[in-house]
């Protein structure tokens, strides 16, 4: 297979290019910039064969993108952080109009202070609108994750739309050796566009007319449950492509490390990669790391099979429930049955702070000791930082 | 509006989705066919399509059924050609 020295951001452009996506409208914000950059190249060259439209503002940007998609073409955005916060109310149209489209979201600090490094928090506002939710750790991820995001987002048990996140700067400015299929063979395997419905004006439909309370219950409880689903589906559409471009299948959670371990260590995104490092240096084999892929639907099922038997567990989180836990936190508690006690959730790499592999070692070994000892632990503890 | 559907938030038009609104009727237009010229604005304006005219054909039919007999039709009538008549 054919190599190539990509940023994360130059391998979602590249993906979008491969699955034959037939519109973007996008506003810049940093660290989401380079891709649409990237895009309107490729569009502007005549290598990709799509419209591409520069609006006014990220509200704008998601609403048209949903409308082409309505009328029937696959469309794509991208954003970041405070721009992703300013098209929310059309991440939910577009999942409650259950309207098949993709968007990379590279993930940044929300302000005030104003920041534009990297943390979870913009991503994980978004975590309740009814879209499937994958994050990405590297480049090739994020290639992968995105040419994935079409087929999952047009499948019929589906018709949802999809989000892919990567970290700003760590993963969407670094580069790595991306191993790239051919174009060609991608977009057979992206296939026709798929959608529920079309609006072209050929058929007498409207979207979003008043219904009863009993039809919209109706309606968000199959949100729900195709949702839920919809796990299956997206590791079928993971084999599928691994088989066919021979990629190594991963799954929604991916374990480093003995499956039968005492300890576990979950986290999501680019910092996994110190996190599997500094349980090496720590020289313990009885901990395992167990990396979320697909945060929407949270593959409750996989994590139970994972941790099951372990003596404890500790939940790193890059974003913050202010008042309360962190998301990731709150949702591995959520599926464990309630024998289990030793969960600790560490909140770090706020504001995109970048701990040091010692700092990562050192929490670990506080934590993983008083495990061992048996200690009373502290549910939550919040990594330090020096000025 | 019905939704039919369950898993998607389309809607279809179809006859009768809000059950036969004309017994809410007050009053009921009349139509003097000496004075209509077969413009169709009334159907236009009409909120429940309970009037329809073919213009070509030079016909006219109100539809009792739904009519509700708002009354937007005499009002837009540029002939005068439609009374509203206590029931």
């Amino acid at each position: 297979m054919r190599r190539e020295a990509l940023t994360g951001n130059q391998a979602v452009a590249m993906a979008v290019m491969y699955s034959d996506v037939k519109f973007v409208a996008a506003y810049p914000i940093t660290p989401q910039t380079s891709i649409v950059e990237k895009i309107s190249y490729f569009v502007e060259k005549g290598l990709m064969k799509a419209k591409f439209v520069n609006v006014e503002s990220e509200h704008s940007a998601l609403a048209m993108t949903y409308g082409a998609a309505l009328g029937g073409v696959r469309s794509f955005t991208a954003t970041s952080s405070h721009g992703l916060l300013y098209m929310h109310e059309w991440v939910h149209w577009a999942s409650r109009s259950r309207v098949p489209l993709v968007m990379a979201v590279v993930t940044r600090t929300i302000g005030p202070p104003w920041n534009i490094w990297p943390d979870h928090s913009d991503y994980m506002d978004q975590r309740d609108a009814g879209w499937i939710m994958l994050f990405a750790m590297d480049a090739q991820e994020a290639f992968d994750m995105t040419v994935q995001a079409f087929r999952i987002s047009e499948d019929e048990r589906v018709f949802l739309p999809v989000m892919v996140g990567l970290e700003g700067f760590i993963v969407g400015g670094t580069t790595m050796s991306v191993a790239l299929p051919d174009e060609e063979s991608v977009k057979e395997w992206v296939g026709e566009r798929r959608q529920p419905f079309v609006f072209d004006g050929s058929a007498n439909i409207t979207l979003g007319n008043l219904a009863s309370p009993e039809d919209t219950y109706i309606l968000h409880r199959n949100i729900h449950e195709d949702l839920l689903r919809s796990i299956e589906v997206i590791k079928e559409i993971e084999k599928d492509y691994s088989e066919t471009f021979g990629l190594p299948y991963i799954g929604p959670v991916e374990t480093v490390g003995e499956k039968e371990s005492s300890y576990a260590v979950i986290s999501m995104g680019a910092w996994s990669g110190d996190l599997a490092e500094a349980i090496k240096q720590l020289g313990r084999n009885d901990v395992s790391l167990y990396r979320i892929r697909v945060y929407r639907p949270f593959p409750c099922k996989e994590l139970r099979q994972a941790l099951s038997r372990k003596n404890g567990i500790v939940v790193f989180d890059r974003s913050i429930s202010f008042g309360s836990f962190g998301p990731l936190y709150m949702d591995v508690k959520a599926c464990l049955d309630s024998e289990y006690t030793n969960v600790v959730n560490v909140i770090g790499g706020l504001g995109g702070v970048d701990h040091s592999l010692g700092e990562y070692v050192s929490v670990l070994r506080k934590i993983l000791g008083e495990m061992d000892r048996e200690e009373k632990l502290e549910k939550q503890i919040w990594m330090e930082v020096s000025r | 509006m019905s939704t039919s559907e369950s898993r998607f938030p389309v809607s279809r038009p179809a006859l009768g989705a809000g059950g036969a609104t004309g017994a809410w009727r007050t009053k009921k237009p009349i139509i003097n066919i000496s004075l209509c010229v077969y413009c169709g604005l009334c159907d236009v304006y009409c909120p429940t399509s309970s009037i329809t005219v073919l213009t070509r054909e030079r016909k006219i039919e109100v539809n009792y059924d739904y009519c509700k007999g708002c009354g937007l039709c005499a009002s837009v009538c540029p002939r005068k050609a439609i009374t509203m008549v206590e029931e």
